[in-house]
């Protein structure tokens, strides 16, 4: 593959910018539109970005199949685990208001933590899709 | 038990095996993942026995998840109806997955096999989720967590058509989960509420409005498509045929009843049954598709050459009985629509377990690889033949049970004739199972049988269950009966 | 005139129904199995309408309780449909992934040439 130097280096300099945007989303998903799904799909699309412009092995190598794959199941793990944890606190499946001492805190907590857990499935995800269907060859 | 995990067992008939297929996703080894789904496949019984019990004792339970209440939040809601399905469902899980060990070893890439229970445990937690939830929504979402980890195990398959077994399967459940959600989409404009119980109350307000026929009929219609409803059964012969073994036996006893079950839920606790006999005629075209079923895909699977897609087709024929209980609407038939869910999921598991074992030793499920073979295996074709004499409903076994009710229920609804055709669809039952045991007990043994021994005791133990529960619920009726009838009791409005 | 009104009125529910419609068509009439599921995700993109276009109140702002505002629009159905969405992207990506491995173990995607080789029996 010939490679562009205008490409390689305006994706460099893009990648940091793509991945603070995703966690502004992320975090302030609170107050405004936003959330763990879009900020997972943009951290996603940040390997993506860089996998079409490095090739699929250096994308790969910066971010291991392996890892994306067992990012998948933690996600959820975390997300269930919160609500599990709601549980034996005295409260029912995924009521974040136990969590802590203050019920309005505890909700703004729970929903964090519930979506940080989307984040990462939805990243682990999409680059495992990708990755799969990329690495297929003809 | 600690009060905290009693009050939350409801929720945790679903959240366990979620927790399971994550940790097995996460695990290498596909013996560790299977020891973990053993292990909560014998916890998933106890749980919904308990919950059954307390139904029983103390009516019904509502749980609100998140602690929002209904019909704001999502409520988790056990009755007698959907206590007696949990049971049934987690059951045949507990007694499939015994007999996992060694068919997956032989028939899945030992890469895969952790995925494989991964995918087993997300099934069965979208199958729990389904029967457990009161909220329509969320069933879809469970219904949908069910059928694509359904895709994924049937396309395991070792045969290469499996992918394309598993692709039709695809395209039609989705098409049928769409039209689902297309019909509560249409009731949620009309009445603005997703939890059964409400749409229950508010349903009566509107029910003068063509929208809520068109939701009824999108709704039915979806539903049919993920039982397999005679004229939409297209995708189920391939998928259960190419389907590992487990899997087989595992969809057959479950993922239908449960489809059923949504129906029988849709049509009588919550559109009423003023809108299904009366607006929409529901019952006609319920008793002629019924038996399209039961007469002809039992006169296709005569002419199946292929033993798991002979019973995959008497499958959909079984089916026609379930839906022509449903159709009948008194309470005779849906009684014996409710027994029949239950004693079909056990005669299926058994005969697709016992076919199971036969691919474990032979490798085929060709019927003339079967030849002889009631003399070498005679306890896996013991258990075929108990299985089979139910699916013919001879008096004694778990068949005739079912078939009675709903012979007794057509001549409620004045019906005679109807009783002739179950008689009919018998007899058809009696060629197919008829020429499986002329092949197995009646003809010499072929050379491909040459040093074939009788199944391992792990896959025979499941399949000698599941056919000794055949004959015990044929005689010992007062649990399967007696709670189905107290659930149609409750359907039908007649408990007040 | 009233009647065209009324279509006019509705034309959400027109759309709706004409992706709906084509969609479905798509997935009857075509053998290519990547093209049906391009029909399944426009019949499944249609129920989002169906669901989303009730949902929005012309006028009205996000549910949060704010001085000056009275008027609010549904959360509801758009959270619905984040799920629906999430379930059709996977029920896509499953579709393609086994589209893949059927064109890797029969060389072809289009279902007449694959049921010709006499395989589906």
């Amino acid at each position: 593959m010939k490679l562009d130097l205008i490409l390689r280096v305006t994706t460099k300099l893009l990648l940091p910018f793509i991945l603070m945007f995703a966690f502004y989303v992320q975090f302030h998903g609170d107050f405004g539109p936003g959330g763990g799904f879009q900020a997972g799909a943009m951290v996603a699309a940040m390997v993506f970005l860089y996998s079409i412009t490095y090739g699929l092995p250096a994308a790969q190598n910066a971010v291991p199949p392996g890892l994306a794959q067992m990012m998948i199941p933690v996600g959820v793990l975390i997300y269930t685990g919160v609500g599990v944890y709601a549980m034996f606190n005295g409260g029912q499946f995924l009521n974040y208001s136990v969590l802590t001492e203050d019920a309005p805190h505890a909700q703004a907590l729970g929903i964090l933590l519930v979506e940080s857990g989307v984040l990462i499935t939805v990243a682990g995800t999409f680059v495992s899709i990708f990755y799969v269907f990329a690495g297929r060859g003809r | 038990m600690n009060p905290e995990i009693i009050s939350n067992l409801p929720a945790l008939q679903v959240v366990i095996p979620l927790l399971g297929a994550l940790v097995c996703a996460l695990l290498r080894r596909g013996s560790a993942a299977w020891f973990l789904t053993m292990l909560i496949c014998l916890i998933m019984p106890v749980i919904s026995i308990y919950l059954l019990v307390s139904v029983l004792d103390s009516g019904p339970i509502s749980y609100s998840m998140g602690g929002w209440a209904p019909p704001f939040g999502i409520e988790y809601k056990v009755d007698v109806f959907n206590a007696f399905i949990l049971v049934l469902v987690s059951s045949i899980g507990a007694v499939v997955l015994p007999y996992a060990r060694l068919s997956v070893a032989s028939e899945i890439k030992p890469e895969d096999r952790s995925w494989f229970y991964a995918m087993f445990l997300l099934c069965l937690t979208g199958l729990l989720g389904i029967t457990i939830t009161g909220d329509a929504f969320n069933a879809f979402v469970f219904l949908e967590t069910s059928s694509l980890s359904t895709y994924v195990l049937i396309a395991m398959g070792r045969d290469r058509r499996a992918l394309l077994a598993a692709y039709q399967y695809l395209i039609l459940g989705s098409i049928g989960a769409t039209f689902y959600i297309i019909g509560v989409g249409i009731i949620y404009t009309l009445t603005g509420t997703l939890n059964f119980a409400d749409l229950a109350a508010r349903i009566p307000e509107i029910e003068q409005t063509r929208s809520i026929l068109a939701a009824a009929a999108f709704i039915v219609v979806g539903i049919s498509l993920k039982f397999a409803l005679f004229p939409l059964h297209v995708w189920l012969p391939n998928a259960y045929a190419y389907a590992p073994s487990t899997v087989s036996a595992f969809l057959a006893s479950t993922a239908t009843k449960v489809a059923l079950y949504l129906l029988i839920r849709f049509l009588f606790s919550i559109f009423g049954i003023e809108i299904v006999t009366d607006k929409l005629a529901l019952t006609d075209i319920l008793i002629i598709l019924s038996l399209a079923a039961m007469l002809g895909a039992s006169t296709v699977a005569i002419f199946q050459h292929d033993v798991k897609r002979l019973f995959a087709y008497s499958s959909v024929a079984q089916i026609g009985y379930i839906t022509l209980g449903i159709a009948l609407a008194n309470q005779a038939g849906l009684t014996g629509s409710l027994v029949h869910i239950f004693n079909h999921a056990i005669i299926k598991g058994a005969l697709f377990l016992a076919v199971g074992a036969v691919v474990y030793r032979i490798g085929s499920a060709e019927i003339d690889d079967f030849s002889g073979l009631g003399k070498k295996m005679p306890v896996t074709m013991g258990c075929l033949l108990i299985g089979g004499l139910g699916l013919i409903g001879v008096p004694g076994t778990a068949g005739f049970i079912s078939k009675w009710y709903l012979a007794v229920g057509a001549i409620d609804a004045g019906y005679i004739w109807l009783v002739f055709l179950l008689v009919l669809s018998s007899l058809l039952a009696l060629i197919y199972v008829g020429r499986i045991v002329e092949v197995v007990w009646f003809r010499d043994p072929g050379p491909n049988l040459d040093g074939v021994k009788e199944a391992p005791l792990s896959l025979l133990l499941p399949a000698a269950a599941m056919a000794a529960a055949t004959i015990y619920f044929g005689i010992e009726t007062s649990q399967s009966v007696g709670i189905a009838a107290q659930a149609v009791e409750t359907l039908l409005g007649l408990a007040k | 005139m009233e009647f065209s009104k009324e279509i006019i009125a509705n034309y959400n529910n027109w759309v709706t129904i004409f992706l709906m419609v084509s969609g479905l068509y798509i997935v009857v009439a075509r053998g290519n199995m990547v093209k049906k599921l391009v029909g399944l995700s426009l019949f499944q993109t249609s129920v989002y309408l169906l669901y989303l276009s009730p949902g929005k109140i012309l006028g009205g702002t996000p549910p949060i309780i704010a001085e000056g505002f009275t008027v609010y629009s549904n959360p509801l159905p758009h959270v619905l449909m984040l799920t629906a969405i999430v379930v059709g992207v996977a029920t896509l990506s499953l579709g393609l992934a086994l589209t893949v491995r059927i064109n890797e173990e029969f060389g072809t995607i289009e279902e007449d040439e694959i049921f010709a080789k006499g395989d589906d029996q």
